[in-house]
């Protein structure tokens, strides 16, 4: 790609190299008797390469299509535009210290208007300039880890998060903020809850459904709370801070393992699953919803486990599913599969061989559920009896990505299948709840 | 005021009008295009945050908005709206029937439609779009259209999504109604060529006649609205938004003419009296122990809600704030006006009118003491919070500073009576980027092709086929033009084979008096219309019945008009019963016939034609009586 003339590609590069005119230039094209006349605007990824777009005086753009009669020709140079962002506002005296590590993700996006796109570009410390009420909650150190889309992570990436948190909170961070796309936020957040242990401080996950370029955007109220909670909250747990609902009023607290992403596109789009809320953020306070939670300390010790296995497969069954899909993976060396069966843990007889030869040869194999809501029990029916005689372990009312998470964590730890099974069904991080309760919430719609 | 010569004041106006287009879908989504009719079933929260331009500005209102922590609370039900409209979804594509319409009415125009169109973000963020900003695209530039035989440049064709209603606002809180949000809007601008207020009316009809030629946008009040931008030599551009009425166009430019000449006149004035912007300060008092005891009663009132009052010096402003500039608007609803944006106060009291609301002479004396102000200077006092009251004296100085320069450049808001009031500063030219969630749309020299082998007749050329084919006279021709209800005119004549004349002047002037008259026409529903003529036509009741039929149907919604003709007795009396009419009232009237003879027959028809008109033919009447009084005559004889 042209630096000079981002997006442009075959006749349309050629023509606006042989004008020698660039991005941000004003520019007159003539063609067919029709003079237009702009300034030359990037070529959007989703654009062709047939046309060239421009902004005209009142500051609509348009695309003009090439034709061999056309003649382009610079007029002037203009200021290219860019963003600046206002100065980061003065540290007030006496505010807990907080960290915020950016990612990326949509909560760090805005448009290029270089390439047209939106992509991950604000930083950390953009975040912080651009949302000057956060000056009033903590004093806030920033900094930059990556600029990713959320789907491009891997744990490689968590390692590389945990580590990071790690040294903030030894440098005397009293509350660790991660701003991260939302798509895999949860994974995210279930590594760090097992990476991490013992925190003495919150580390508080957050996102934004809208991106921040929008007035309507749901970054700087996800941000002040998320801030807020990393500041000030009792406990010290992996959390995620997102809308409650799709009102601008109360931010959601869930725990890192129990937070699921179950909307494509709404603001409230993060639930807690198979568990209440952590807390709640609403007109500036925090409050708790459960007394069981692991409380913030005044030291920096904590355990940092921040290796994770890669070779850990999730699995979710579906009618007529082939077992060579199974065969597949143990043959090319997997030692752990998740299962997401079907209703209290179910997978067709015509796998049980296959997860037959799997367990023999090693692998560990246990049973999440599809349904997302309750807990696996496979005492209930016979084949769930029968996966249970295979060796399969039942993993209770755990979200099948949290257990995926959790195997990858617990075979970068050990690699003594004994170890591994009592880890997988030990309770580490709040990822198990033995009783399923009715969630008791105040009413979230607003009347009029 | 005598006459206004519009050229020696260098007048230009252009039109922005917008036209809700009759689409299936809105413009992003599928959701119907219709208002909602229901009160709304649920309702959320939202605050927009100013945020950059692309070329790195904020917009200070909005940022003062925001600052103040205004919240917007969106109604809506799942009939009228989704996902999209609460902005809790991606826009789907661009209605692709909405485009064919723009693009139909941009080569009616002679415009050039673009390449390729690209939607756009214009950031709006005074709540009526969920998204903090308006998406929408220009279609097609550079057309013209005839006017009078001048030429008037249609600069830009655009598409774009209407915004939400707003339906009330408490304190911080704004209420908008979302059933609005995304119907599509064409938007048509013209160059700022048009120099008198009668042309800009005259304009605006023109374009409309377009418009609706396309028989593709919707009909009826809000569906159809203007914005204009006024400016007089040393004056301002100023944006009136949302006329409605196309017979206001001409009054709001006539007034804003004249407002913006007498600001002129009290710039000249302040100029004379010496009075420089350096003179006036934002030092604000707080007077609140002035009027412990006032007879004041609006400042009683604050005092006892626990509210400050506070006032700020206008220097040589004496007498200014009282004149009128128009009707019913002086410099002081001005600073009102503004004093209300800024400062969310009720409104404000001043010098020049200290007197009618009650405030004594001793009270006048004190506050002229503690702001140290003489007998030329106008004095300006607010009751509310503390802090209100502070930003609203602030907007107050910054108007009289404005006011020493001229005309501020602002964005009015149109009343129903022509004049119109302070909606918010200018926005700034950099506040459009690209909606990134919408590709591109080519459109090519093909599809353009087939658009303009089937392109809607011009109107000017309706008019000549209707008076050549329906032979009704011009004035008819034009007035079907413009009614709401021309449409329906050939399809009405055609199949029903009511008299065209008849059809004609009952769709333009007979719908039209009625409406006058207070009767809810436009809940009339076009069928409704069509099935009343069949019922003429068929003979079932009479033409002079439609009248009472529609007045009927007006209070009846959704009625059927044979139940109107039912229940009003309008059906037609058939010639037995006619024949026995007459036959009555010659027994009744022998004297009358023997005394006048042939001549008799006047009398007689105005006796029937009174007690029986809408359920009888005239003509019918007429022959039967003339036969019964010669078989009378016959008879007597």
């Amino acid at each position: 790609m042209d630096e000079k003339l981002p997006g442009y590609r075959g006749e349309a590069l050629r023509i606006l190299k042989e004008a020698y005119v660039e991005v941000g230039d004003l520019i007159r094209i003539e063609k067919a008797g029709v003079t237009y006349e702009g300034i030359l605007m990037p070529r959007s990824e989703l654009g062709d390469e047939r046309h060239i777009t421009i902004k005209i005086r009142s500051g609509y753009n348009i695309g003009v299509r090439i034709t061999s009669d056309m003649r382009v020709e610079k007029k002037a140079s203009i200021a290219k535009p860019s963003f600046i962002p206002p100065p980061p506002p003065k540290q007030k005296p006496g505010m807990p210290r907080v960290t915020i590590i950016s990612t990326g993700g949509t909560i760090a996006s805005r448009v290029d208007y270089r390439t047209g796109a939106v992509r991950p570009a604000i930083s950390a410390s953009d975040l912080y300039s651009i949302v000057p009420e956060l000056s009033d909650i903590a004093a806030i150190d920033t900094e930059v880890l990556f600029s990713m889309f959320s789907e491009d992570l891997t744990p490689k990436h968590w390692s590389q998060i945990a580590m990071k948190v790690a040294e903030h909170i030894k440098r005397g961070a009293q509350g660790v903020v991660i701003t991260h796309g939302t798509d895999t936020m949860g994974y995210t957040a279930a590594a760090l809850s097992f990476a991490i242990q013992k925190l003495p401080v919150p580390v508080v996950l957050v996102g934004a459904q809208r991106s921040e370029d929008r007035p309507s955007s749901d970054a700087a109220e996800n941000l002040i709370g998320a801030v807020l909670c990393a500041a000030r909250a009792p406990f010290a747990e992996v959390v995620v801070a997102m809308h409650q609902t799709i009102s601008d009023e109360a931010i959601a607290i869930h725990r890192g393992t129990k937070v699921r992403k179950l909307h494509t596109s709404r603001r409230d789009a993060f639930k807690s699953v198979n568990s209440s809320l952590l807390a709640r953020v609403y007109n500036g306070e925090i409050i708790m919803l459960t007394d069981e939670y692991n409380g913030r300390r005044d030291d920096a010790e904590f355990i940092l486990k921040p290796d994770f296995e890669e070779k850990v497969a999730l699995i979710k069954f579906y009618p007529g599913m082939n077992p060579d899909i199974i065969d597949w993976h143990v043959q090319n060396g997997y030692k752990g599969i998740i299962l997401e069966g079907t209703g209290l843990g179910h997978v067709g007889r015509r796998c049980f061989p296959s997860i037959r030869k799997a367990i023999e040869s090693g692998v560990i194999v246990a049973m999440t559920s599809q349904c997302i809501w309750g807990r696996v029990n496979m005492n209930v029916y016979t084949n769930g009896r029968d996966l249970l005689s295979l060796g399969v372990i039942p993993l209770g009312d755990m979200l099948a990505e949290t257990a995926l998470v959790k195997l990858m964590w617990i075979l970068g730890q050990t690699d003594d299948p004994e170890e591994a099974r009592s880890l997988l069904m030990r309770n580490i991080a709040h990822e198990f709840s033995s009783r399923s309760v009715e969630p008791i919430e105040p009413p979230e719609s607003i009347k009029a | 005021m005598a006459d206004i010569n519009y050229d020696d004041l260098g007048l230009k106006v252009g039109l922005e009008c917008h036209q809700q287009l009759d689409t299936k879908e809105k413009l992003f989504c599928s959701c119907k295009p219709e208002l909602s009719r229901e009160k709304p079933r649920f309702f959320f929260l939202r605050r927009l945050r100013p945020t950059q331009s692309e070329m790195g500005q904020v917009d200070p209102a909005a940022y003062f908005e925001f600052q103040k922590g205004v919240k917007i609370l969106y109604e809506a039900d799942p009939e009228t709206s989704c996902l999209v409209e609460m902005d809790e979804e991606p826009p789907h594509e661009l209605n692709r029937e909405a485009l064919e319409i723009a693009l139909t009415v941009a080569l009616m125009m002679n415009a050039k439609p673009v390449d390729e169109v690209h939607v756009m973000r214009k950031v709006v963020i005074d709540g009526s779009n969920t998204t903090g900003f308006q998406r929408t695209c220009v279609i097609a530039l550079n057309g013209e259209i005839q006017v009078d035989r001048k030429k008037i440049p249609i600069e830009h064709i655009s598409l774009e999504e209407d915004a939400a209603r707003k339906t009330g606002g408490e304190g911080l809180i704004v209420r908008y109604r979302i059933d609005r949000l995304c119907i599509p809007l064409i938007e048509v601008t013209t160059g700022p060529v048009i120099h008198s207020p009668e042309e800009a009316e005259k304009v605006a009809l023109a374009i409309g006649r377009i418009l609706r030629a396309t028989g593709r946008v919707k009909r009826g009040i809000g569906t159809i609205r203007q914005d204009l931008n006024i400016s007089i030599r040393e004056g301002a551009l100023i944006e009136v938004k949302g006329v409605q009425e196309l017979e206001l166009i001409s009054k709001v430019v006539e007034l804003e003419v004249k407002r913006q000449l007498a600001l002129l006149k009290i710039r000249d004035e302040l100029k004379r009296r010496g009075v420089t912007e350096e003179q006036i300060k934002d030092k604000i008092k707080d007077v609140t122990s002035v009027f412990k005891g006032t007879k004041c009663r609006i400042l009683r009132r604050a005092i006892e809600k626990g509210r400050s009052i506070m006032a700020i010096r206008l220097p040589g402003f004496s007498g200014l704030l009282g004149t009128e500039l128009i009707p019913g608007v002086r410099l002081g609803t001005e600073m009102a006006d503004r004093a209300r944006f800024w400062g969310r106060v009720g409104g404000i009291l001043h010098s020049d009118e200290f007197q009618s609301y009650g405030i004594s002479m001793d009270e006048v004396e004190e506050l002229r003491r503690i702001l140290n102000a003489g007998d030329e200077d106008a004095i300006v006092i607010v009751a509310d919070e503390k802090e209100n009251c502070i930003d609203a004296l602030r907007a107050v100085a910054e108007r009289a500073k404005e006011a020493i320069r001229g005309v501020p450049e602002e964005t009015r808001a149109a009343n129903p009576d022509g004049t119109t009031r302070y909606m918010r500063p200018r926005p700034g030219a950099a506040r459009m980027y690209p909606e990134t969630d919408v590709p591109p749309i080519p459109i090519s020299n093909e599809y353009l092709e087939r658009l303009r082998m089937n392109l809607p007749e011009m109107p000017e050329r309706k008019v000549e086929r209707l008076i050549r084919e329906y032979g009704i006279n011009e004035k008819l021709a034009r007035q079907l033009q413009d009614s709401e209800y021309g449409d329906l005119f050939e399809m009405i004549v055609k199949e029903t084979g009511v008299p065209s004349t008849f059809v004609a002047a009952t769709l333009t002037e007979t719908l039209k008096s009625l409406k006058r008259e207070g009767f809810g026409i436009e809940r009339l529903s076009r069928e409704q219309i069509i099935e009343a003529f069949r019922l003429v036509g068929s003979g079932r009741t009479s033409k002079e019945a439609l009248p009472e039929i529609f007045k009927w149907l007006s209070s009846h919604e959704g009625a059927d008009p044979e139940e109107a003709v039912k229940t009003l007795g309008l059906a037609m009396l058939s010639k037995h019963e006619l024949q026995r009419i007459i036959q009555e009232l010659i027994d009744q009237n022998r004297r009358l016939i023997s005394e006048r003879g042939e001549r008799a027959f006047g009398p007689l028809m105005g006796m029937i034609m009174k007690k029986y008109r809408g359920r009888v033919d005239a003509r019918m009447v007429s022959a039967l009586i003339k036969e019964e009084i010669s078989r009378y005559r016959g008879g007597a004889n």
